[in-house]
């Protein structure tokens, strides 16, 4: 695990390991409290991002331990817009959001239906969501939240 | 690492789920494991006590959606109780008390898996 800091960003390489969540959690939660977020928003944060990188272990990776997953926080001068972006990037299998469609819950739950919770509250938790592909054949999402609504 | 136990009470024909911690993707299993002895046992009115959670993510709530059918065809229920508002307000962002009642009091779930009218306040 690697941290590194200057004035505006900030990251953290984990392996693919479930049992580093929590790592994850700390590292996040910290830096958004530092940028000035009420304890509401540090925990919608913490949970979107536990949620992205839960989804990177469980079906980028498959759980294989080897995998890397990087977290890069940039933010904004905290007296402009404000804005706290969280960029996770993986190498394993790519997820295409274009075959994602949101559910509806009356629906999931009528099915009884299981999985994909996570990308739901992702998407309600954080102001922007966007998964992207980098040339460096990283895939990305990227979620973002302003101090400043 | 974040620790998240189960403790197992038994109240008459209910089952108490006490959890502790923080349960996510890496400790939901645990929380699998308490369910299926549950059912192993064939105890089916289940009670999950979130006094002592400090955090959930969806993968706990994935464990409740994993055995709510096979419970209800037993003709049991998950009940869910004393939930912090940080914890309440997962379950509520996602629609979950459309499928699950949520408690204030674990009290008020043992009357009525006991089918004791609710006192009036």
């Amino acid at each position: 695990m690697q941290q590194n800091s200057n004035h505006s960003t900030l990251s953290l390489e984990i392996h693919s390991r479930t049992e580093l969540l929590a790592d994850v959690r700390d590292f996040v939660t910290h830096a958004a409290r530092q940028f000035g977020f009420d304890e509401t928003d540090v925990g919608k944060i913490e949970l979107a991002v536990d949620e992205a990188c839960t989804n990177i272990i469980k079906h980028a990776y498959k759980f294989d331990p080897e995998g890397m997953i990087q977290i890069r926080i940039a933010h904004t001068n905290r007296n402009q817009k404000g804005k706290f972006a969280v960029t996770i990037l993986d190498t394993g299998a790519v997820f295409d959001v274009r075959h994602y469609s949101k559910p509806d819950m009356k629906d999931y739950f009528a099915k009884l239906r299981k999985g994909g919770l996570g990308i739901v509250l992702m998407y309600k938790l954080m102001d922007e969501v966007e998964y992207g592909f980098s040339p460096d054949k990283k895939n990305s999402i990227t979620l973002v939240k302003y101090l400043i609504h | 690492m974040n620790d998240f136990t189960v403790a197992t009470r038994h109240i008459e024909n209910v089952t108490v789920l006490d959890i502790q911690g923080y349960l996510d993707a890496h400790t939901a299993p645990e929380l699998e494991r308490a369910f299926q002895t549950s059912i192993e046992g064939n105890r089916y009115n289940l009670i999950v006590n979130f006094s002592k959670l400090n955090y959930i993510s969806s993968a706990g709530l994935g464990v409740l959606m994993q055995f709510i059918e096979d419970i209800r065809e037993n003709n049991g229920d998950i009940k869910l109780t004393n939930m912090s508002p940080r914890v309440y307000n997962v379950f509520d962002l996602l629609g979950f008390p459309m499928l699950y009642e949520i408690f204030k009091e674990e009290s008020e779930a043992i009357d009525k898996f006991q089918n004791i009218p609710p006192k009036e306040s």
